[in-house]
């Protein structure tokens, strides 16, 4: 028996393969968190008032907060002294054309597998790069602009739609929202910006490829998509990091805005640096996602696949404020080694006859521990609303865990609330019928653990599923046994 | 050259001793059928056989065409030819018979040095196997073994057998749980892939499942031990007089 245990194991320690270090000259402010970072970071953005205004009411009540300890997850307090809250690749300047793109940071990005230049990227994915604390280049902006969408760097939509930015920043996660995401509103360098008009559906997916690169760094990064009445987008959403002992801070937010009959479906495949077989280095993945379905008959849908970062701490929500919205929150979230999740999401049920799907799969091998938390609230007001969730719990070896907490809270009787639970471990039964079919362990493992999260990667635009398959399987190698 | 070779195996699981000393020599084309009481080791043997964890080897030998078959991984001995049928198929969710089946055949094929079959030439390839073991293509599209019902799993491994196409096929309690139509369908498959390139060793409890599947040979065995070996006609007899007097216990049949 102890044999079996022992391919599990070897099926589990696969290595990571992002976790290069780029040489690539950082202009860098000084370590450590007070006002004057937060007014050096506006002034390098070149920010309007309110910009710096909302920074310093974030940073000021932030300094009244303390770091949730509510989460499953354990590790040593983190100085917040000690990160270094901005850091951009030098040289910076205006960036006229994809050529201008650093030679070192377009090679960063080539070899994650994601090329700047137009030509050579997945026709109908228009991607925006974001290397530590900045923007480095988005691409096929004309294509899109001709469509009449606009997709840039958050920085970039400050100067050109400040507008658009005073009206929907933290009109869906407010300054004050929480600990991360308010310590995010006072010092967040840059980001993704989106804006569908009324009635356009987005021509390609949009993707927002992350990468921390310089050392001692934090990221915050923010994302703004707002889809007007009838709009359509599906928005991509990847991250990695390098390998290194100590453990880095990142803290983003993501608001989500759906107006009347608008559809935003946002992908997520989260892959940073997990840290290593003992549970040394890896990124602390804080992050705030929210979505507000605010007109009548809007969906926004979350798919995440979550198999990096040594800590994961985001919960993608709804609040369906529209009559008849609907949210949905798929995801997968794999814990191996020393990793430690506690994910899931809120639905939060206000507008009539409003609708919402959880459909959550999590993994976990090694010393892994997976919470799923995820609340459903129902509103007076929301008559007819109906949820449906599905918790469902791999376990793979004896030293993991699994955990799940659901909340519920429904305030009117006309609502129908629905909640599945199963937890399944991998067993030596399973392994042992798939190799005796010729499968190696490591393909049956794969076998399984994907057919386990097939709903999942069904909402995966089909170049993301393809790629989270791999990913999934490569997450696992060396766990089994 | 015999296609198994099996010289005094002994096998343990955890202290306790199980097989004390098999010997079996299967040559290609016979079928051979194990039969013995509860707890004589029949399905240790074809788990020792297989490779699956939990057991050790203590002893013997078991020659695969002349090769040590205990030295290889699981896999490898599935993709040397040897297959089992389970006593209790296991289900995996999420994975369609059809995506499973293919994957396992691939591997066969890729061990072998042959192409991997696309989608399109593995579904035209897995539907005729699907006729000869008469089983419903519908199950192919369902998840593996997951709803089916007792007799629809046997019948998947059965299928399962027919798309591997295995040198050796063990067959473990394959009648266990199956009413007498079922029963006579899996035979009727099992008859359907017997050849001269293609041996099989039934492991059972009851005589009832050799009705349908005629042996060349039947071995009784007992207390870890083949304790006696003869042609059909020993079935009938255990059938009539029971395993008490090979075994010395008083235990039906």
């Amino acid at each position: 028996m102890a044999k079996s245990s022992d391919t599990l194991n070897d099926l589990t320690s696969g290595d990571y393969k992002y976790g290069f270090v780029s040489d690539i000259a950082a202009d860098q402010l000084p370590r450590g968190l007070n006002e004057d970072i937060v007014r050096l970071i506006s002034k390098k953005k070149n920010e309007p008032a309110f910009m710096l205004d909302w920074r310093l009411k974030a940073f000021r009540h932030w300094l009244t907060m303390k770091e949730p300890s509510w989460p499953n997850v354990h590790y040593p307090p983190i100085n917040y002294q000690d990160i270094i809250y901005y850091s951009a690749p030098k040289p910076k300047k205006t960036l006229t054309s994809m050529d201008e793109v650093d030679p070192e940071v377009r090679k960063t990005f080539e070899k994650l597998g994601i090329p700047l230049e137009e030509q050579k990227l997945l026709a109908g994915v228009a991607v925006d790069a974001v290397l530590d604390s900045v923007s480095v280049a988005t691409t096929f902006k004309k294509t899109l602009s001709e469509a009449g969408v606009t997709f840039c760097s958050f920085s970039e939509a400050v100067q050109e739609h400040p507008e658009l930015i005073e009206q929907y920043l933290g009109s869906v996660v407010p300054y004050s929202d929480n600990f991360f995401a308010t310590l995010n509103s006072a010092v967040f360098s840059d980001g993704s910006f989106a804006y569908i008009p009324k009635g356009v559906r987005c021509p390609m997916e949009l993707s927002t490829y992350f990468r921390i690169n310089a050392a001692n760094t934090g990221q915050f990064e923010r994302t703004l998509i707002v889809a007007d009445e009838g709009a359509y987008v599906s928005y991509l959403e990847g991250c990695t990091a390098p390998m290194r002992d100590e453990n880095q801070l990142h803290a983003a937010v993501v608001e989500l805005v759906a107006l009347g009959d608008a559809q935003i479906k946002y992908s997520t495949i989260q892959n940073w640096y997990p840290g290593d077989k003992d549970g040394k280095g890896g990124i602390y993945n804080f992050v705030t996602k929210r979505g507000k379905c605010k007109g009548a008959r809007s969906k926004i849908s979350w798919t995440q696949v979550e198999t990096g970062s040594a800590i994961t701490w985001k919960y993608p929500s709804c609040i369906l404020q529209g009559d008849d919205s609907v949210g949905e929150f798929y995801s997968v979230a794999l814990a191996n080694h020393y990793q430690q999740a506690d994910t899931g999401t809120k639905m939060i049920h206000i507008g009539k006859n409003t609708k919402s799907t959880i459909v959550s799969k999590g993994i976990s091998a090694g010393h892994g521990q997976n919470t799923y938390r995820g609340q459903v609230k129902i509103l007076k007001s929301a008559t007819g609303a109906r949820n449906y969730s599905q918790c469902d719990s791999l376990l793979m070896g004896d030293l993991c865990g699994a955990h799940t907490f659901p909340y519920l809270e429904v305030g009117n009787t006309t609502s129908q609330v629905e909640h599945e639970a199963t937890t399944s471990k991998i067993g030596e039964d399973q392994l042992f019928y798939c190799r005796q079919r010729g499968l190696s362990a490591e393909d049956a493992v794969g076998l399984i653990v994907n057919g386990f999260c097939k709903d999942v990667f069904n909402e995966l635009p089909i170049e993301f599923a393809v790629e989270a398959h791999k990913l999934l399987s490569i997450s696992l190698e060396g766990s089994v046994g | 050259m015999a296609l198994l070779e099996i010289k005094g195996l002994r096998a343990n699981v955890g202290e306790k001793e199980i097989l004390k000393g098999i010997d079996l020599s299967v040559e290609p084309g016979e079928v051979h059928a194990i039969m013995g009481p509860n707890g004589s080791g029949k399905s240790t043997l074809s788990h020792v056989l297989t490779g699956r964890d939990g057991y050790t080897v203590t002893g013997g030998s078991a020659l695969f065409e002349g090769k040590d078959l205990l030295a290889l991984s699981p896999e490898d001995r599935a993709r040397a030819g040897v297959f089992l049928a389970f006593q209790y198929p296991v289900e995996i969710l999420g994975v369609t018979n059809k995506y499973f089946l293919k994957a396992a055949y691939n591997s066969v094929r890729k061990a072998h040095g042959q192409p991997e079959l696309s989608a399109g030439e593995f579904l035209k390839y897995v539907k005729e196997k699907a006729k000869l073991v008469e089983m419903d293509p519908a199950l192919l599209n369902r998840a593996v073994n997951a709803g089916f019902s007792g007799g629809e799993k046997k019948r998947n491994e059965i299928l399962q057998l027919a798309v591997l196409a295995p040198k050796l096929a063990l067959l473990d309690e394959t009648d266990s749980g199956l009413d007498i139509d079922a029963l006579k369908i899996v035979a009727a498959g099992i008859n359907a892939l017997r050849s001269p390139e293609r041996s099989f060793v039934l492991v059972t409890h009851y005589q009832r499942l050799l009705d349908y599947i005629v042996p060349d040979f039947v071995h009784v065995l007992s207390g870890g031990r083949i304790v006696k070996s003869g042609g059909k006609e020993l079935a009938l007899q255990l059938e009539k007089e029971g395993y008490a007097e090979w075994t010395g216990e008083k235990v039906a049949a």
